[in-house]
């Protein structure tokens, strides 16, 4: 099994509802949208980063977050300075500074089958229209099990092809890894039916 | 829908993910970063068709919203799904059911050409169309702006167009799933 991105504690945010938070997270990212005022918008993140502390997690979790947007930020900044001015500049920063930090303050502190668990909440109203949540757990957990699945398929393929002195090509790798997971699912689909789902 | 097709949507939403795990290339002189993910909504449009395509990929970004580390260099969650590059991932699904749109309406007579040109219009034209918009909404810089700062990534893309296209039409030949009309 896959181990998701959460990150153990007890914290009032831990126990939150997972849906609170993602509205929390929708409400955020649009309040500093509309806030045009930097100073405002820094304060909202001030407020983020003191809540990874009220988490209890450390300034390397703090860190991990914002490295992959780092470089961006930076050259968002730059690009302002050229083009208006640094208040400009530190508004881009801090407002997508804020945005991912919370968000992945709500990945960091719910679970994954508590997520789950409001996504099938929230589908069933829409039952009515044609969403199925019975068939889109089965989506869902089936990736899951297919993940591994075909990693192992793919490198069973590459060893093959590495004999053939193709390992360095990719469609060599990637025509038959999708040609036989096809006719695994095939067989899969076969198998679900034979248990009478539907 | 049936059940196979559930659980074809299910294998290429597992298909991209996997893809993630292949590390990127640098390619030469730019320094860019090519991973192999973005291959996963190409393949699926192509392969599956516009309905199934377009669900898997859905499916794919619901999994990574639900915090788990799918994404190339075992990155997910929210932070990435709403961050800078978020236009990209919405624009997977668009991109992945507008491929599988054009191929489905040239299934009958698909070759390289018409193959390559829908794989091209749906993952190069559609998808940078809505990821520079929202980056330049976040970046607040205008859309030009934002489409010269995504040009160098086009090199990696064309590369991953060709791949789909001789994936889709061997698979075409050999385990065909879209039967237009037939």
């Amino acid at each position: 099994m896959i181990a998701g991105l959460y990150i153990k504690g007890n914290s009032a945010l831990h126990r939150a509802q997972a849906g609170a938070k993602i509205l929390a997270m929708v409400a955020l990212g649009t309040g500093v949208f509309l806030i045009p005022d930097w100073p405002v918008v820094g304060l909202v993140l001030i407020s983020v980063i003191a809540l990874y502390r009220v988490c209890g997690f450390g300034w390397p979790v703090l860190a991990a977050q914002i490295k992959p947007v780092a470089w961006l930020l930076a050259i968002f900044f730059a690009v302002q300075l050229w083009l208006n001015d640094w208040q400009a500049g530190l508004l881009v920063i801090t407002r997508i500074a804020a945005i991912v930090m919370f968000a992945s303050l709500v990945t960091l502190t719910t679970k994954t089958s508590d997520m789950l668990a409001s996504l099938e909440r929230a589908m069933r109203p829409l039952k009515p229209v044609g969403v199925n949540p019975e068939k889109v757990s089965l989506a869902i957990s089936m990736v899951l099990r297919f993940i591994p699945v075909i990693a192992t398929v793919a490198s069973e393929i590459r060893d093959a092809q590495r004999a053939r002195g193709l390992d360095r090509s990719i469609l060599a790798m990637i025509v038959p890894l999708i040609i036989r997971t096809l006719k695994m699912a095939d067989d899969v689909a076969d198998a679900i039916e034979a248990r009478s789902f539907d | 829908m049936k059940t196979k097709d559930i659980v074809y949507i299910a294998l290429f939403a597992a298909l991209t993910a996997v893809l993630g795990l292949f590390p990127p290339i640098t390619l030469p002189i730019t320094g860019v970063p090519v991973t192999a993910q973005s291959l996963g909504p190409m393949l699926a449009g192509a392969i599956l068709g516009a309905r199934r395509g377009g669900l898997s990929i859905v499916l794919f970004l619901v999994l990574v919203a639900l915090g788990l580390p799918l994404l190339s260099g075992g990155r997910g969650g929210f932070g990435v799904m709403i961050g800078v590059t978020g236009g990209f991932m919405f624009g997977w699904a668009i991109s992945a059911f507008v491929i599988g749109l054009l191929i489905e309406k040239f299934w009958n007579s698909l070759n390289v050409v018409n193959a390559a040109l829908s794989i091209a219009f749906g993952g190069i034209v559609v998808l940078y169309a809505l990821g520079n918009a929202w980056v330049a909404v976040v970046a607040e810089i205008s859309y030009w702006q934002a489409t010269v700062g995504a040009a160098p990534f086009l090199i990696g893309d064309v590369i991953k167009v060709a791949i789909a296209t001789a994936a889709c039409l061997a698979v075409r030949r050999s385990y065909p799933l879209i039967s237009k009309s037939a």
